[in-house]
């Protein structure tokens, strides 16, 4: 989880690995206080699109503390780590194929 | 007579067998595989909830003038922090988000003991295993319990309900929503309730994990590991609510 060597102790390791469990918490929670704060403060009306990114910036951070840290994917090996991450890049093509098609329907609705 | 052979020293690598090349067990391996074709599984479903709620027309107007659509004539979609905006207790009250936020707080820290856990049981340090499982169980549970009363309001629906064509309606279920767009109610039910059988079945194997750790199955074993298996799932779990708090609640 941290960083350690075998030439720490294991209080030391454990005293290096909850200083990494009580910073990731502390970045999960500000940033889903900052999300609210986002949420509430943005003026009436105003378009939502700025908004709805930083949403998603902040979303993936979170995710990515959550994967690298809690579930230790940082600390494994670069195979692991490619064989893991690469896949999911294929979300970001149903994502645009998905959204092309539901907009080509929408159309397709309209001029009935 | 003389005979001479020469042998060539086969070449090794590591993907030869005896070693492990990704320095993972198997068991931790197939969990991440499996991680990943969940992903793909929930993604797709927060993907059609973006493309169905891209279909259908956007509310204009400010968001505190907000109401439920009234007329299929102009069937617009919900906003969010205005479906959700209950809280037990506060009958009446507009607590736009809070009851999401205080779940979303529940399932992190449930996910802070597990990591405590894993950590423990890298120590071998039994009681200490017991300690953080028996917390991450807890928060689970209540994580379930807390959805259960969020789906039994969004059912129910507000005091008022909504007049739409002269139909009074209240709350949602899979034929008529209140809140607007039928497809709004049926993925409300399939993206949270997809996620909550994982919790459940979270709970029930961190349960399974939590007998065999007090019943010294892996004191036996010399090894703790499960307790990381069944962390990465349960990591998981907390991964894919912060995707669907974005997607389905806040955007």
């Amino acid at each position: 989880m941290a960083h350690f060597d075998a030439s720490m102790t294991p209080e030391q390791i454990k005293a290096a690995k909850m200083k990494t469990v009580v910073k990731v918490t502390a970045i999960l929670a500000i940033v889903t206080i900052i999300e609210f704060i986002f949420a509430f403060a943005w003026p009436d009306g105003a378009s939502r699109t700025p908004l709805n990114i930083i949403f998603v910036a902040l979303t993936l951070v979170k995710a990515g503390y959550i994967i690298w840290e809690f579930m230790h994917l940082g600390h494994e090996t670069k195979l692991l780590k490619f064989v893991i991450l690469f896949p999911l890049l294929f979300l970001v093509w149903l994502l645009v194929a998905l959204f092309d098609e539901g907009g080509a329907v929408v159309t397709a609705i309209q001029n009935w | 007579m003389s005979s001479s052979t020469t042998l060539k020293n086969p070449v090794i690598t590591k993907w030869d067998g005896g070693e492990r090349p990704m320095k993972a067990t198997y068991g931790k391996l197939m969990m991440w595989f499996f991680l990943v074709s969940d992903a793909f599984t929930f993604a797709s479903l927060l993907i059609a909830y973006g493309v169905v709620r891209y279909m259908h027309p956007a509310y204009e107007g400010p968001y505190s003038a907000f109401e439920f659509a009234t007329s299929s004539e102009n069937f617009y979609w919900p906003i969010p922090e205005k479906v959700f905006n209950a809280f037990p207790g506060l009958h009446g009250v507009d607590a736009p988000l809070m009851f999401v936020g205080l779940m979303t707080f529940i399932l992190i820290l449930s996910s802070v003991t597990m990591v405590l856990a894993v950590e423990a049981g890298e120590r071998k340090s039994k009681a200490e295993v017991e300690k953080w499982m028996l917390w991450t169980i807890v928060g689970g549970i209540t994580f379930l319990a807390c959805q259960a009363w969020e789906w039994s309001h969004f059912i129910h629906g507000t005091d008022e309900g909504v007049i739409r064509d002269g139909v009074q309606i209240f709350g949602a279920n899979l034929r008529e929503n209140q809140y607007g767009p039928q497809l709004f109610a049926s993925f409300f039910f399939f993206i949270t309730g997809f996620h909550g059988i994982h919790v459940t079945s979270g709970v029930i194997i961190n349960i399974v994990i939590f007998y065999n750790v007090v019943m010294g199955t892996y004191e036996e074993r010399g090894t703790y590991e499960m307790i990381e298996k069944g962390g990465l799932y349960w990591h998981f779990v907390d991964l894919v609510w912060v995707f669907v708090f974005t997607f389905f609640y806040l955007v």
